[in-house]
């Protein structure tokens, strides 16, 4: 154990925290949007909008991230026609494909959560709400959404931390993120434990504070469970 | 694109099919090692002293914390070191190289054995106690309690959750690639290099894995459906 390497890996590692960081946000903001889509795709009733969505589900639940990752960044750039058109200002960039990869994958993992979420609501809130006149958005908006976000917090919350781990994977691109750095310090001063340790540490920190995070907002949510002080 | 799937030197067909059989290989010699960590973690975890408890209770919340990337770096630059290190001890002192398919094994295993620990551990606590109390009133042994009431209901109770670490396990042996073990993703690799067609290659790994996906679906649907054949279902 060299603790002078561990020292000096540790603002080395700390600089890669920017780049997770907005991997996992940017990825998550796009995939929530993209992911409550496909939900209500999928719970639109529609036998084709439902059956891609299925698919979509399918597919990206059912293949590793790196193959995702592959393919889109040296799978897409293979095309004349893609490097061509104007998406190649976004496929080129390893940073943007990574955000891509990791967007449609935990959007097809939280699009479950979300649908899951929304088919706990009872139906007997959402008859009293048609009984007093709500229009089928004011539903959706007073009733529907804050229950279903209610109840698909915790998952969530899992999805997040997956997310985390997950954005270690656009190391493999040449992103240079935690994990990244970690690899290059590795390969250049074989000192693998202590790198280790510090780069886990500095996740481990992370993934607490993101679980105090959603504990939080879920506590915040759920006013009716706690005790009366 | 038909010539660039054939079997042989000429295509990459085989390769491709030999690369799904080592998966499957890493995969499934993963899951096994995973779930004697998995036992061993949930045992020490219910049963264990402070000492026991907290190694358990350390291994799962770093390994399932920590990205798996990582954990496979430690092993694939770390084996070595640890190794020799060990030998060291013995006398031997030459260079020992630890070699692909047991650093995945090893390094999945340790990923698929965290979760798993968790999954065993929640089974086991839902086997009501008044079996086991009923077990010993009847004057069965440990051993006894263990094989005929703990164990199968464990078993059941555990099904849904191992089915979904067994899914992880199988998607993370993808990773085991960096290490150069001719598994389906490092020959996609390959292939796509050799060929600069990247896109069909990696468009038939993620067909294969797909594959590979759905049939453990169903096998463990089948698997689930049989070991609930005897629960009365409201």
């Amino acid at each position: 154990m060299n603790l002078s390497i561990m020292w000096d890996a540790v603002p080395k590692l700390l600089a890669g925290v920017p780049v997770t960081l907005q991997l996992v946000s940017l990825a998550l903001l796009f995939g929530f949007v993209l992911a409550a889509v496909i939900a209500l795709m999928r719970l639109s009733g529609s036998r084709i909008a439902s059956s891609f969505a299925a698919t979509y589900v399918f597919v990206f639940r059912g293949t590793p991230l790196l193959v995702q990752i592959f393919l889109i960044y040296y799978g897409l750039g293979q095309f004349p026609e893609v490097r061509s058109s104007i998406f190649w200002v976004i496929l080129r960039e390893p940073y943007w494909c990574g955000i891509l990869a990791l967007t449609l994958n935990t959007a097809a993992y939280s699009s479950e959560m979300i649908r899951g979420g929304i088919q706990s609501v009872p139906p007997g809130q959402i008859e009293a709400a048609r009984a007093c006149g709500y229009s089928r958005f004011l539903v959706f908006r007073r009733i529907v959404a804050p229950i279903a976000m209610r109840q698909a917090l915790p998952a969530y919350g899992n999805e997040v931390i997956l997310m985390v781990k997950a954005s270690s994977l656009a190391s493999t691109i040449t992103l240079l993120e935690i994990t990244g750095i970690a690899r290059r310090i590795i390969s250049q001063t074989f000192a693998v434990f202590e790198v280790f340790i510090v780069a886990g540490a500095i996740y481990l920190v992370i993934n607490f504070l993101i679980t105090r995070l959603i504990r939080y907002a879920e506590w915040r949510l759920t006013p009716y469970l706690r005790r009366p002080a | 694109m038909l010539e660039l799937l054939a079997w042989g030197d000429t295509g990459w067909g085989d390769e491709l099919v030999r690369g799904t059989l080592m998966t499957l290989a890493v995969a499934l010699c993963s899951f096994a090692l995973g779930q004697v960590f998995g036992g061993l973690g949930a045992t020490a975890k219910l049963n264990g002293g402070i000492v026991t408890r907290a190694i358990a209770e350390v291994y799962t919340t770093v390994v399932r914390g920590v990205p798996e990337l990582l954990v496979i770096y430690l092993l694939f630059f770390g084996s070595s070191n640890a190794v020799m290190g060990i030998a060291s001890l013995f006398g031997y002192t030459g260079y020992i190289e630890v070699n692909a398919f047991t650093i995945g094994v090893l390094s999945v295993g340790l990923i698929s054995g965290a979760y798993s620990t968790e999954v065993i551990r929640g089974a086991i606590q839902a086997v009501p106690f008044g079996q086991i109390e009923a077990g010993r009133a009847v004057g069965m042994r440990r051993g006894q309690i263990f094989f005929r009431i703990l164990l199968p209901q464990t078993l059941r109770y555990a099904l849904p959750g191992l089915g979904n670490v067994w899914q992880l396990t199988l998607k993370d042996t993808a990773l085991i690639s960096v290490t150069a073990l001719a598994e389906l993703m490092r020959s996609a690799q390959i292939a796509a290099g050799v060929t600069r067609n990247p896109f069909l290659f990696y468009v038939l790994a993620a067909v294969l894995y797909l594959v590979l996906t759905s049939l453990s679906t169903y096998a463990f649907d089948r698997a689930e459906k049989h070991a609930n054949r005897g629960v009365r279902r409201a």
